[in-house]
């Protein structure tokens, strides 16, 4: 029970407009990710969906019903905000019973479904405790919590990871997958984040000043980008995007290679050039290699522990299946 | 924080301000005292030169026993809480409107501050003789207008007039403090409440007030000590007649009216007794809301 859809949906601030005319739809029990750069409308468009900001135009359905002009309190949408926005004067507990009681469930419902939620998300030794005496993770958990105890049509998450540091962040991505797996509740979440969004997501959605890019699983987005934007976008690090001669050769405004769909040879590769810096991060090298008079600069990987040093010549062999062609309107073609 | 050496440089920097300090409380303080258990009437020749005639508890036992004491008390403590309830809140009732972004408000602002500006003697007088004169009052001509007969304010109702026009210089100072705070509230836990199923009045019984708790504490317990020595208010309007008389201003009549210094000084010290016992019971209720 989470279907929500968008029907040509606006949104302006005074007279500028922030989202242009959208639709979408979100699947029942989909995992959702909104991912653009900073400033695109994923916050707020997840704010309309929320009911937090009104829609300009247009209509919203949650469930197939009308959802447009219903207060955020009747959506039976849940939220988890960047900040957690936790009520510092009440303990866990009640941070997390305050939804129930607003809802005026009777006092032993509350208890039971508290202790619950605390018991999956390993916070029953801090149900007496306050936010303030909290660290970020378990805060984190309040703040989910809160929101999994009303048993919402849908959460809906504004980068709630943005504030953990890298250890405790993969920790709670995975926390946060599992709670997806095992409530099949439909989840719509932004980030900035490429690995998040590509480990997380049953759909991405890319979004580029309020309008969608495109939309697919994360593997449809990585193999068949359908314009340079998402294909510069998803994939890290970027993919090789190479406009001119080189591309004219094979019938395209501009062709790209992903780095790791190119390989490096001893001699006689199809393009040459200097290697820049190299990131060797064990597993796999990043070069950047100057040089080769296709772009500015190309990024290339190598498996494994590579031997090159900065100002050497390289020669590279792009695998011509991987190779994306893209039309002067940075459209994709077939 | 400190470090030791800071802190025992702090309490050295610190010394000559608690001596002056001390001596300035404790100087008038033994002199109340000392007064408060002599007969002290100028008018009859008593002077510190010639020494004063020790009277035991006597002044004690006369305050107490006057008709006019227990009066007073109990027209004090009205008007400090009466006055602490209109302020407090009407004052969360202005800082939640000055929040709301609105056309002018920067002198919206500056106009509700400006009250707390003028002095008590100046604001008696002009609520005294342009609001609530019953002849030519700005009241008199509205219940004229409506075709009422015109109240005589300040004898028929004087102490909630008092009360009215204190709180009226007071609510400036509480509305301030009230909006700064309001203003540091993240306006995402509102939104997370908002999402939770609260409505407008259950997200400002369980989100705005329990923010503002502390601000509140702080107004409630600066007025107070204000408001337990209104004096200039009184003097302006009533001259203490109509039942608007409060310890303040009995000790006061009883000094230099009557000239009696011993029992005034009596009269002092109740009225310190008076202070500390409010002092006590305001902490109990709100004082817990500093602490966190
Ligand atoms: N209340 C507002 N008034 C005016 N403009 C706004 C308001 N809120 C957002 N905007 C504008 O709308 C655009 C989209 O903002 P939004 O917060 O949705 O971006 P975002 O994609 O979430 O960015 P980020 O990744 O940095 O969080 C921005 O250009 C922003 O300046
Ligand atoms: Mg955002």
């Amino acid at each position: 029970m989470g279907q929500i859809e968008l029907k040509q949906v606006t949104k302006s601030f005074g007279t500028t407009q922030v989202i242009p005319p959208l639709d979408l739809i979100i699947q029942d029990g989909e995992f959702t990710v909104f991912v653009g750069p900073s400033g695109c409308g994923k916050s707020t468009l997840l704010r309309l969906i929320a009911g937090l900001e009104d829609i300009t135009t247009g209509h919203i359905e949650i469930d197939g019903k009308g959802a447009t002009d219903v207060v955020p309190a009747k959506r039976g949408l849940a939220m988890v905000f960047q900040s957690y926005a936790l009520y510092p004067h009440m303990s866990v507990r009640k941070n997390i019973a305050f939804p129930l009681r607003m809802a005026k469930l009777d006092k032993a419902e509350i208890t039971k479904r508290v202790e619950g939620a605390a018991s999956v998300l390993n916070l029953t030794d801090y149900l007496d405790r306050r936010p303030g005496q909290l660290s970020g993770g378990q805060r984190q958990r309040v703040a989910i919590g809160r929101a999994i105890v009303r048993e919402p049509a849908a959460f809906l998450f504004d980068e709630p990871l943005s504030n953990l540091d890298a250890a405790l962040r993969v920790g709670m991505r995975l926390e946060i997958s599992e709670l997806h797996k095992r409530l099949e509740t439909t989840m719509v979440y932004v980030t900035h984040d490429q690995v998040e969004a590509m480990t997380m997501a049953d759909k991405i959605v890319v979004l580029n000043a309020g309008v969608i890019e495109q939309e697919g699983t994360p593997l449809e987005l990585y193999r068949s980008p359908r314009n340079t934007f998402v294909a510069g976008f998803i994939g890290s690090p970027k993919m090789n995007l190479i406009t001119g001669p080189e591309a004219e050769k094979q019938n395209a405004h501009t062709i790209g290679v992903r780095p790791e769909h190119i390989d490096v040879v001893e001699s006689g590769g199809q393009w040459q050039g200097t290697v820049g810096v190299a990131e060797h991060l064990g597993s796999d090298t990043f070069f950047h290699i100057h040089n080769t008079g296709l772009a500015e600069m190309l990024t290339v990987r190598a498996i494994g522990d590579v031997s090159l040093r900065h100002g050497d010549a390289i020669h590279l062999n792009p695998r011509a299946a991987e190779i994306h062609r893209f039309d002067a309107q940075g459209l994709r073609i077939s | 924080m400190a470090t030791k050496a800071s802190r025992s440089a702090a309490r050295t920097m610190m010394t000559p301000a608690v001596i002056l300090l001390l001596g300035w409380m404790l100087v008038p303080l033994i002199m109340t005292l000392w007064f408060s258990f002599t007969k002290y009437l100028p008018l009859r020749g008593d002077s510190i030169q010639r020494g004063l005639e020790w009277v035991g508890f006597a002044n004690y036992s006369r305050f107490l026993s006057s008709s006019a004491f227990w009066p007073s008390v109990q027209t004090t403590l009205i008007m400090v809480g009466g006055v602490l309830l209109i302020t407090v809140v009407l004052g969360v009732l202005l800082a939640m409107l000055l929040d709301q972004p609105m056309w002018g408000q920067g002198v919206v602002r500056i106009l509700i501050i400006a009250p707390f500006f003028v002095m008590p003697t100046v604001s008696a007088l002009v609520w005294k003789n342009m609001m609530m004169d019953p002849v030519n009052g700005i009241f008199a001509h509205l219940w004229r207008f409506f075709g009422a007969e015109p109240v005589a304010w300040l004898q028929d109702a004087s102490l909630s007039s008092v009360v009215t026009i204190v709180s009226w210089q007071w609510l400036p100072f509480a509305t301030l403090i009230l909006l700064t705070a309001i203003q540091s509230l993240d306006s995402e836990q509102l939104e997370a409440a908002e999402m939770d199923g609260a409505l407008v009045i259950k997200r400002f019984w369980f989100i705005v007030l329990p923010h503002l708790a502390r601000a509140i504490t702080i107004v409630i317990l600066i007025q107070t000590i204000f408001l337990l020595s209104i004096f200039a208010e009184i003097f302006v309007t009533t001259g203490g007649a109509f039942g608007t008389r409060t310890l303040t201003y009995l000790i006061f009549q009883r000094v230099i009216d009557s000239q009696n210094i011993g029992l005034g000084s009596a009269g002092g010290v109740y009225a310190i007794i008076l202070a500390n016992i409010v002092a006590i019971f305001l902490m109990r209720i709100v004082g817990k809301n500093l602490d966190a």
